[in-house]
């Protein structure tokens, strides 16, 4: 059973794909990528699943396929989960320390931690995460780790992610269903960011945008702790949609003409051009303003950066994004897009690279795999954590026997 | 014109009351051209934030928008604040506008009075029971994002606050200068363009028509156009002014040769000549214009000034959008069951309130908004602020494409 712990799985259902990355990490804790699968998905959209049977059989191609190429079996993953039910918000939470010499404890801290939790979620959602973000001391801002220090009063401030439970345990069920185990379900956002984003850029404030296929989540990074996250349901899909409805051909079409001929900015060079559809026979079946293509595709997108500029503006963090934008995703690799979203913000924007990770350097260097990399670097650092703590003290034992009973 | 318009029209019968403002530095200049003796019917207003553009300014009336806040440094390019004074200021920009039936907008987009004032001006005129057409210049390419942005949104409120929009693009002037153009010259010719645009619709308006062109077919043209009208005024002279009117037509830049006709939905061609004029001219240049955009409505007016001996003024103003949006065809297609759902959002849009006793008494219907949103049309719609996001951008934009 301890043999394999060390092999770390990110599992993304996604609205166009189902990706697997297998991780490997080494004793310092470093991920390094050895098996990658990747399917078609058909019964998911905007991120949330809708056809339980035909994702299966999808998650199970992707899964052997990436078992097959990391030459192990997969038995636990990292589930990444989105939806438009998913919302972020930032809370505090309040704690009197008691002891006697006003010393704060590693159970002060958790105490405070729970308090900050304890919200008034709506009763069917559940907490995805809740990230500490900074403490106050008596006060006194931006304690990193109080244990040790001395205080009468203890804060949190906290950045709660949450969902509504039904809809999640859909997507956890379903994996359950292949006989995968869930080590934990991670927002796929803060996946994406934990794979582009250096501790400096997080330090600077960044802001991290994801456009995938159904949805596109954002994540806002200031002071190294994440201040903003939310999800539009919005993605590629919408821009083929838009496609297939002002150009008037099927949807199948639309997301090829995408491909080929999309931009995020209408180029000086296509307008008035046109280019022809043809049947498998070679006849001309219609004919398609590629002006009119880019402009359906430029609006959708900046629609997409505008909302989110528009929050971020309400939330009023704009000017904390020192080190700019990121965007990842397989919306990100529209021309143009990077021009596009820094006419929005106003600031630098760069297409993200997964920075995080080693192994397999070429095939993962795209913009679609970010989520399931840093899915699987998120299951490192918790691993990393699970290891820091000694297996013989009486919870760490409980929890490694628990490990074990549920695996077995 | 106008007769079904509630005011009591004043001076001359059959003439509207026209009252230009200019707004901003830009509209300023604009009305400062303008005070000819050709116009000496109208009535000139201008409005900036900052005095120091009255001096010398030929308008009769001046509307200083001014608080303590801005210490009489103007609106600082920030049309919020300049949308802030004016919507302070809402009562005496009314009544500025009272007694005209017409009121034209003259504004360069982008500044801080100008994008902010216009939308409200025009929305205090319309209140004031007058038809309101706006003619303003975009930014050039190179006075940088921020400046755009702040005149399209202007360009977008302008378009909700006012009857019909006239929208000049500085960057298309700029193909047509050469190296050596100074930028004094550059901004008088922009300027320039803009002007004739004024006068060929003045000359529409108070010109006795032989076959008229009533307001309400120029409103209907460049009302709710969500793209650019282009309009290009020409003036020949001489035997061949016929022939040679076409020509310039064909080669005028801001209709790019002649192409933008052919791209056009709706094309309003106005003739002006003296008692000279022949119905062979006339057919000549019907003729071309005709030939030129196979899928335009066209609406053609002419009219006659003696003094005008020999000499031919051509006014076109030609809007791009998709036929369907044609508003004499909105009717018909609303009050038709089971028509077509795709348009029906489009109708939507037109069909925003409009000012009471206005010059149509038209009842306003419910559109039925039945759209098909594809691959969405069965999932849980992604609302935002009230909007369907699954529905195409350029649906909800009204962005046209044809």
């Amino acid at each position: 059973m301890f043999e394999d712990s060390n092999i770390v799985v990110g599992l993304e259902i996604g609205t166009s794909k189902i990706c697997v990355v297998v991780g490997e990490q080494n004793a310092e804790g470093a991920v390094n990528i050895i098996g990658l699968g990747q399917s078609r998905s058909r019964g998911v959209r905007k991120g949330e699943i809708i056809n339980p049977e035909q994702v299966e059989e999808d998650l199970r191609s992707a899964v052997f396929e990436a078992e097959q190429m990391a030459d192990v079996e997969i038995r636990s993953v990292y589930l990444g989960v989105s939806g438009s039910h998913i919302r972020g918000f930032n809370n505090r939470g309040m704690h009197t320390v008691v002891s006697a010499e006003r010393e704060i404890s590693e159970y002060d801290v958790q105490d405070v931690i729970k308090n900050a939790k304890a919200i008034n979620l709506p009763a069917e959602n559940t907490v995805v995460h809740a990230v500490r973000q900074h403490f106050f001391v008596d006060g006194h801002d931006g304690v990193t780790n109080p244990v040790g220090m001395l205080g009468a009063r203890l804060e949190v401030d906290m950045h709660v992610i949450h969902g509504n439970a039904n809809r999640l345990q859909n997507a956890i069920r379903l994996v359950r269903g292949t006989q995968l185990e869930v080590d934990e379900i991670v927002f796929n956002g803060v996946a994406a960011s934990l794979a582009l984003l250096n501790g400096d850029q997080k330090e600077l404030g960044a802001l991290v945008i994801d456009i995938g296929g159904g949805t596109t989540e954002y994540v806002v990074y200031s002071d190294g702790a994440i201040r903003h996250t939310g999800v539009l349901a919005v993605g590629g899909d919408h821009v083929s949609n838009d496609l297939a409805y002002g150009l008037k051909v099927p949807l199948s079409r639309a997301e090829k003409l995408k491909i080929e001929h999309g931009s995020a900015l209408v180029l000086e060079e296509s307008k008035g051009h046109t280019i022809s559809i043809t049947n498998e026979l070679g006849l001309e079946l219609k004919r398609i303003n590629v002006e009119h293509l880019q402009r359906i595709m430029s609006l959708r997108i900046e629609e997409i950066f505008r909302l989110i500029a528009q929050e971020l503006e309400q939330a009023g963090l704009t000017d904390y994004l020192r080190a700019g934008v990121f965007l990842c995703g397989g919306g990100s690799r529209v021309p143009g897009i990077v021009k596009l979203a820094e006419n929005v913000f106003q600031m630098n924007v760069a297409q993200g690279h997964p920075g995080a990770v080693s192994g397999l350097t070429n095939t993962l260097d795209q913009p679609e795999f970010c989520t399931a990399i840093g899915l699987a670097k998120y299951g490192s650092l918790k691993n990393r954590k699970r290891a820091a703590r000694p297996l013989f003290t009486p919870g760490g034992l409980k929890q490694a026997f628990g490990r074990f009973l549920h695996r077995s | 014109m106008e007769t079904e318009n509630q005011n009591p029209i004043a001076e001359t019968p059959g003439r509207p009351v026209v009252k230009i403002f200019g707004v901003g530095k830009a509209g300023t200049a604009l009305v400062g051209a303008l005070a000819t003796p050709e116009f000496a019917e109208a009535q000139f207003a201008i409005i900036d934030t900052d005095a120091d553009a009255f001096a010398g300014s030929p308008a009769t009336v001046k509307i200083h928008l001014e608080n303590k806040l801005l210490r009489g440094l103007g609106s600082g390019g920030d049309p919020e604040r300049g949308r802030a004074l004016a919507e302070e200021q809402f009562t005496t920009l009314k009544s500025a506008c009272a007694g005209a039936n017409v009121v034209f907008v003259l504004a360069g987009l982008g500044g801080g009075a100008g994008s902010g004032i216009s939308s409200i001006l025009a929305k205090a005129a319309r209140e004031a029971g007058a038809l309101v057409l706006a003619f303003v210049t975009l930014p050039f390419d190179c006075e940088g994002n921020r400046r755009e942005a702040q005149a399209q949104t202007a360009l977008e409120q302008l378009k909700a606050a006012a009857d019909g929009v006239i929208c000049l693009p500085c960057q298309k002037i700029s193909k047509l200068i050469d190296e050596n153009t100074s930028v004094i010259e550059t901004f008088n010719f922009s300027g320039g363009f803009l002007l004739e645009g004024v006068r060929g619709v003045w000359q529409l308006l108070t010109r006795p028509g032989l076959i008229q062109v009533h307001f309400a077919d120029l409103c209907a043209l460049v009302r709710d156009r969500h793209a650019e009208n282009v309009f290009a005024f020409v003036e020949a002279t001489g035997v061949g002014r016929s022939r040679e009117a076409v020509e310039k037509i064909l080669a005028h830049p801001l209709l790019d040769e002649g192409r933008a006709l052919a791209d056009s939905d709706a094309v309003l061609v106005s003739l002006l000549a003296g008692n000279d004029l022949t119905m062979a001219e006339v057919n000549r240049v019907m003729e071309q214009v005709k030939r030129q955009c196979t899928h335009a409505q066209i609406i053609m007016g002419a009219a006659v000034d003696a003094n005008l001996k020999g000499k031919l003024y051509v006014t076109i103003i030609a809007a791009k959008q998709s036929t369907a949006n044609m508003p004499s065809r909105v009717e018909a297609r609303a009050s038709t069951p089971g028509a077509g759902g795709k348009h029906d959002v489009v109708i939507a849009r037109q069909q925003r309130p409009r000012r009471t006793g206005g010059s149509k008494a038209v009842q306003t219907q419910l559109p039925l908004t039945i759209i098909s949103k594809g691959r969405f049309d069965k999932s849980e719609p992604t609302l935002h602020h009230g909007e369907d996001l699954d529905v195409p951008t350029f649906i909800r934009r009204g962005v046209p494409l044809n």
